[in-house]
């Protein structure tokens, strides 16, 4: 069956973690789909790589954490923050396309 | 002492409290009220500026209802990364209202500072005996990106604080720190866990935004124990859940089981988040563990010139559909309108909102455009004269460039405002985000002391 991320997650983010780094936080609305996605690893760093248009070895980790039934990925960031040809400052508004990701369980 | 007792009056020093939560707070006998003011979340300008992100009146509205009920509660009041960035312009900043605030309520307490921006050739000598590292992504640090510089600060753990404490500091405003230290600081004196200590002090500095609803703009409480901490919000419209907790604990972290810091990291893997009444929950299995050479992170700008902007909007929808050959053909005719009169090193850049303005860092992952484009034209220059040339010449440029199967003559863009171009001053880039080892955690950052006596 086909899910829209967006549908199954109560949160959706992104944030710098300091000026070099960009966090993305999905956090699901229920365990019974956290558990799922993470048993089929449907969040992992290829598919981070593939959304951002980005090298695979840029993505620097993707993270399940149990306690938030959450999943969290964190890249290099294409520029450090505030650096000339910077579009987000704070890198709050770089989720959209974890919203339109769609996968099959 | 089995429990220690933490008032955590708002995220962001400035960012306000509700008076009805702070005398909740207050009510619950806190042994410290604690503020951490800083963050690098607004980019490099403020750093470089020597300026504070947050605004003078709301950043003296906030201490002077802590300071005044530190003061007569006699318990520490402790501000961290003092003006935002936490060097010396922020802390100075930070200074002068702490003073007008003793002289306005003619208060009576023992104000210590603490610096935490270095001198140049200090961080040289520091970098020539490999005690530099790279805090990855960034580049290794050369002497050149120190010479450039305009200003570098470092944050410091909880140990200068702890120090001052010692010498009987009442109000501690402090530069650059690592963000759970004012929290933390009088527990670790007190020999609480320091795993603990910084965990809770990880959730409390950014008070409010752990609840649910969350708020940036509102207090929390902590209670430490000597295996668990427990965390309360203090407004009736907010709690604490298992959930709310968790998830703060992922926010702007690279990672949610290691949190590195001064000295070392907090490991989360044994953490366990319990939900102890309808509003609080507690959290237990924090771990601290140390690294064998104590680190602190430094920050650092340079200056890379000035910068001007202009806004436009169209609606034509053959400009539309051409608007990436435009901008290439615009700024190929600025950069050959001055190159021989000499303007030849500056950035243009044209940020075309309803195409990619949001996500341009990130080229080529949506290609939908939408009927109406916001264009904003940047130029930053050598100077504020040069960047105003490039970027009115751009903008006029485009306004009457004749793009292939142009058929609305009279000018391309929209712009909402006279004048249309905007200075917007000095622009600074991070060139320094590096961990350097210290042989002790209190030696470099100086602590100066002042006691006030009724206000003076």
């Amino acid at each position: 069956m086909e899910y829209k991320l967006r549908d199954v997650a109560s949160v959706i983010r992104s944030k710098n973690s300091g000026p070099y780094e960009l966090t993305f936080d999905v956090i699901f609305k229920d365990f019974e789909m956290y558990n799922k996605v993470k048993a089929a690893k449907v969040i992992n760093e290829e598919v981070i790589a593939k959304l951002y248009n980005i090298p695979v070895s840029d993505v620097m980790i993707v993270v399940y954490f149990d306690p938030a039934k959450a999943v969290k990925a964190t890249i290099v960031r294409p520029i450090p923050s505030g650096t000339l040809g910077e579009t987000d400052v704070y890198g709050a508004q770089q989720h959209a396309p974890l919203m339109d990701f769609n996968f099959n369980l | 002492m089995e429990e220690l007792r933490i008032l955590s009056a708002t995220a962001i020093l400035g960012y306000g409290f509700p008076m009805e939560s702070f005398v909740e707070g207050m009510k619950r006998k806190p042994h410290v009220i604690a503020v951490d003011a800083g963050s690098t979340d607004p980019g490099p300008y403020y750093l470089g500026a020597g300026k504070s992100f947050t605004d003078y009146n709301s950043v003296k509205r906030d201490l002077e209802i802590m300071i005044a009920a530190g003061v007569e509660a006699g318990v520490p009041v402790i501000i961290g990364s003092a003006g935002g960035c936490g060097g010396k312009p922020h802390v100075e900043f930070a200074l002068n209202i702490v003073e007008e605030i003793a002289r306005e309520k003619k208060l009576s307490f023992k104000l210590a500072v603490i610096n935490s921006e270095f001198d140049k050739e200090f961080i040289k000598a520091k970098l020539a005996k490999g005690h530099i590292t790279p805090l990855e992504p960034a580049k290794p640090l050369e002497e050149k990106d120190v010479d450039e510089a305009v200003r570098i600060v470092a944050q410091m753990g909880e140990e200068p604080y702890i120090k001052a404490l010692e010498e009987g500091a009442q109000v501690i405003l402090a530069g650059r720190s690592y963000d759970p230290s004012v929290f933390a600081a009088l527990a670790i004196k007190e020999g609480f866990d320091k795993g603990l200590a910084i965990h809770l002090g990880k959730i409390l500095e950014c008070a409010s935004i752990a609840a649910l609803p969350g708020s940036g703009s509102d207090c929390m409480f902590g209670y430490l124990h000597k295996d668990d901490f427990v965390l309360e919000p203090l407004s009736p419209l907010r709690k604490c859940t298992t959930l709310s907790v968790a998830a703060h604990t992922l926010y702007e972290k690279t990672n949610p089981y290691i949190l590195p810091g001064p000295g070392g990291a907090i490991n989360l893997h044994a953490c366990e988040f319990t939900q102890i009444e309808d509003n609080m929950v507690k959290v237990t299995g924090s771990k601290f563990v140390p690294t064998d050479d104590y680190f602190v992170k430094l920050e650092g700008v340079r200056s890379v010139g000035f910068r001007t902007i202009s806004i436009a909007a169209t609606k034509d929808p053959v400009m539309i559909e051409k608007i990436d050959q435009i901008v290439q053909s615009v700024k190929d005719r600025v950069v050959n309108n001055f190159e021989n009169y000499g303007i030849k090193d500056f950035f243009l850049d044209f940020k075309i909102y309803g195409k990619n303005g949001t996500m341009g860092i990130f080229p080529g992952i949506d290609n939908r455009v939408a009927h109406e484009l916001v264009i904003v034209i940047e130029a930053v220059a050598a100077t504020q004269e040069q960047a105003n040339t490039i970027c009115g010449f751009a903008r006029s440029t485009m306004l009457h460039f004749g793009y292939e199967g142009r058929i609305s003559t009279a000018g391309n863009l929209a712009f909402p405002f006279s004048p249309s171009d905007c200075k917007v001053g000095e622009v600074f880039e991070f060139n320094v985000y590096h961990l350097m080892k210290v042989d002790s955690p209190t030696e470099h950052f100086e602590i100066t002391y002042k006691q006030f006596t009724e206000g003076n």
